[in-house]
């Protein structure tokens, strides 16, 4: 009975360095439902960006299967590829450096109009500006401004706008409310929640904020080093975190509430280790208090705890653990 | 908790940082930015403020004008005294404030990528500061350095390497040891823990409220994140518009909340216990600090803004010895805000 809008297989992307090979994203996999939000969070440097961008073949994976719809993305090439990707958007990060500085909000949003094709005069074309403008929340008297006349949640509104402009049925999120301030990053959430409601979209929401990321998602994913280490719906990973990254990655949030009953804290030691040739052990071994010489002996595979819960540790899923 | 607050806000200790009607504004050609207006902190030893706010609301101005490192022009302090231990700041003259700055007070920023110097190694950076303040030798003052290292858990002998060696916590880190070097009575951090991914922040935080037990240190702590003042500081002042709309303990702020500005706040935050719950934002924008309106800043936002509230200006009220609130509903007894008061066993 699912309606599965998006499966990615085993999807890599290495890059080279001089000091060898860097493992950005190494074999992700999973599949999205239409009009359900994946949320992928983890630290710096762990991969989720990449992931993001190798869906949309703004970076070349270096393997692995992207099913859009049915059709691998990886496959396609001219002219189809640039028809798939009018239905896969983004939203970037830094609403202040993903505009361009000499383009009205007129011309930006226009042109992911017009590369649709339905609209053809000039008035079309503005109407439908217009009511995207009004979709997202912009006055229409801002039409006519450039992006340093506006403040970050407006510009981070004509983000949106851009990326509806082209009709498309997935939205990647990168970071969209990081580089805002709380109440507008709630006007921001709020917004991105009603459009899923009125046209169905399906969101890729990457994120190293957790609490936005359990607010928003249906299921979330924790990516550490460029593999999955958990993948659960939201409820059941916050109520029952298990793998110890993400143990400590939960522990470590600061929560706006006191008096209440006190949380243990988990500290990991050291940092994140490199990405650089990491070869096969457990990447989080070297921080990690539950540390064993399974660990040293190989990658642990993704297994299945409980329905829909996936964990890749060794001290869970195998029998007898 | 309430009790026991109050208890360590007692008259009769000593201020380690007045702040006394500060304002300061920018001036420029044809506008003046009215950044910080007339604002007032006690800060007592040992305890940690949080210094809440959005973008622009004078937090990082208000911690400048403590250091008197104010860009003049365009910036003027227009009026008011910061006491440092009973000194005023903003009187002392260029010599004395290059004794004070560093050993009394000092200063972590929030970029710890920008504020380390990309060609001495960080033992040099530590030294350097020492030896500005005390009288010691060059070998003394490294010995010094790897010391204040290894208290804030890096290895000692990795003094002899340069910034771009260490990993952005790390850096962090660095910066925290250069300020602590002197042991200063008053620390300014302003976001410190912005730019680092949160299991590091929760290690540096850890390890910032370690060392203030430790020195008994006084911090100001500037975030934007409730969360982290609700895990480190003790007393909280909200600023809007450049003005500390609301003050007061922990538990004043987080439970018994009084402004609708600080309740908007907490409205904005996705509640990670409860994933359904609607988040309910500010509606507009902070006003453009060269326009400010003649009443309360916050009226045009404020969803019980009444027709007075535009027209006057608003004035601190106390709702206990401990919590002040800059709202003139409340001259009204029966006014209440919809956040609802929370009490723990």
């Amino acid at each position: 009975m699912s309606d599965t809008i998006l499966e990615v297989r085993n999807l890599k992307k290495y890059f080279k360095t001089s000091r060898g090979m860097l493992h950005a994203v190494d074999d992700i996999s999973f599949t999205l439902e239409r009009g359900k939000t994946l949320g992928i969070v983890g630290e710096s440097g762990c991969g989720k960006s990449t992931t993001g961008r190798c869906i949309l073949r703004l970076i070349e994976p270096t393997s692995g299967e992207v099913i859009f719809d049915g059709e691998d993305v990886l496959q396609l090439s001219g002219h189809s590829l640039r028809e798939r990707r009018a239905d896969m958007q983004i939203i970037f990060q830094d609403p202040f450096s993903s505009l361009n500085p000499r383009k009205t909000v007129m011309q930006t949003i226009a042109e992911g109009v017009e590369m649709r094709g339905k609209y053809r005069t000039k008035a079309e074309i503005e109407g439908r500006v217009l009511e995207l403008m009004e979709t997202v929340g912009l006055a229409e008297r801002l039409i006519n401004s450039y992006p340093h006349e506006l403040d970050g949640g407006r510009r981070q509104r004509i983000g949106v706008a851009r990326a509806l402009a082209v009709e498309p049925k997935l939205i990647i999120c990168d970071e969209p409310v990081s580089a805002l301030d709380v109440s507008i990053q709630a006007q921001i959430l709020n917004l991105l929640k009603e459009l899923q409601r009125k046209l169905g979209l399906t969101y890729i929401f990457i994120t190293h904020d957790l609490a936005v990321v359990n607010h928003i998602s249906d299921e979330i994913m924790v990516m550490y080093l460029g593999q999955t280490v958990e993948k659960a719906p939201s409820e059941e990973l916050f109520k029952n975190p298990t793998h110890p990254y993400t143990k400590a990655l939960l522990s470590a949030i600061p929560i706006p509430k006191v008096g209440g009953p006190k949380r243990e804290r988990i500290l990991l030691k050291g940092e994140v280790s490199s990405p650089i040739e990491p070869g096969d052990v457990c990447r989080f071994a070297k921080r990690c208090s539950y540390a064993c010489e399974a660990c040293q002996k190989g990658c642990p595979a993704l297994k299945e705890t409980a329905p829909g819960h996936l964990v890749s540790c060794h001290l869970f899923g195998s029998p007898g653990k | 908790m309430n009790a026991e607050n109050r208890e360590n806000l007692r008259p009769d200790q000593e201020n380690v940082l007045e702040i006394d009607h500060l304002t300061v504004h920018y001036v420029l050609e044809d506008e003046t930015v009215e950044a910080v207006n007339d604002i007032s902190i006690q800060l007592k030893k040992g305890k940690i403020m949080g210094l809440v706010g959005e973008t622009g609301a004078g937090k990082t101005s208000t911690a400048l004008a403590v250091l008197n490192l104010i860009p003049d022009p365009p910036g003027v302090i227009r009026s008011g005294r910061v006491l440092i231990n009973g000194r005023d700041m903003l009187k002392l003259s260029k010599k004395e404030l290059e004794e004070v700055r560093g050993s009394e007070v000092s200063m972590i920023f929030q970029d710890p990528m920008t504020s380390l110097n990309p060609v001495f190694t960080v033992g040099e950076q530590i030294a350097e500061s020492i030896r500005l303040h005390e009288k010691c030798d060059q070998k003394k003052a490294m010995e010094r350095a790897e010391e204040m290292l290894s208290l804030v858990g890096i290895p000692p002998e990795r003094a002899a390497e340069y910034p771009h060696q260490f990993s952005g916590g790390m850096k962090q880190r660095v910066v925290i040891a250069i300020a602590l070097a002197c042991n200063p009575h008053l620390l300014l951090a302003d976001e410190p823990t912005t730019a680092l991914d949160v299991t590091i922040q929760a290690q540096v935080l850890d390890l910032m409220v370690n060392l203030k037990q430790k020195m008994n240190t006084s911090m100001i702590f500037i975030t934007h994140d409730l969360g982290i003042v609700a895990e480190i500081c003790d007393e909280v002042a909200v600023m809007y518009a450049g003005r500390i709309i609301e003050r007061g303990t922990l538990d004043d702020i987080f439970n018994h909340t009084r402004h609708p500005y600080t309740e908007g706040l907490f409205n904005s935050l996705p509640d990670i216990d409860n994933r359904t719950a609607e988040l309910k934002p500010i509606p507009g924008l902070m006003p453009d600090p060269t326009m400010l309106p003649k009443g309360c800043a916050f009226a045009p936002r404020c969803p019980y803004a009444r027709p007075e509230c535009i027209e006057t200006p608003q004035k601190e009220q106390a709702v206990s010895d401990t919590h002040f609130v800059m709202c003139s509903a409340y001259q009204d007894p029966s006014f209440r805000i919809q956040r609802q008061e929370v009490f723990y066993e």
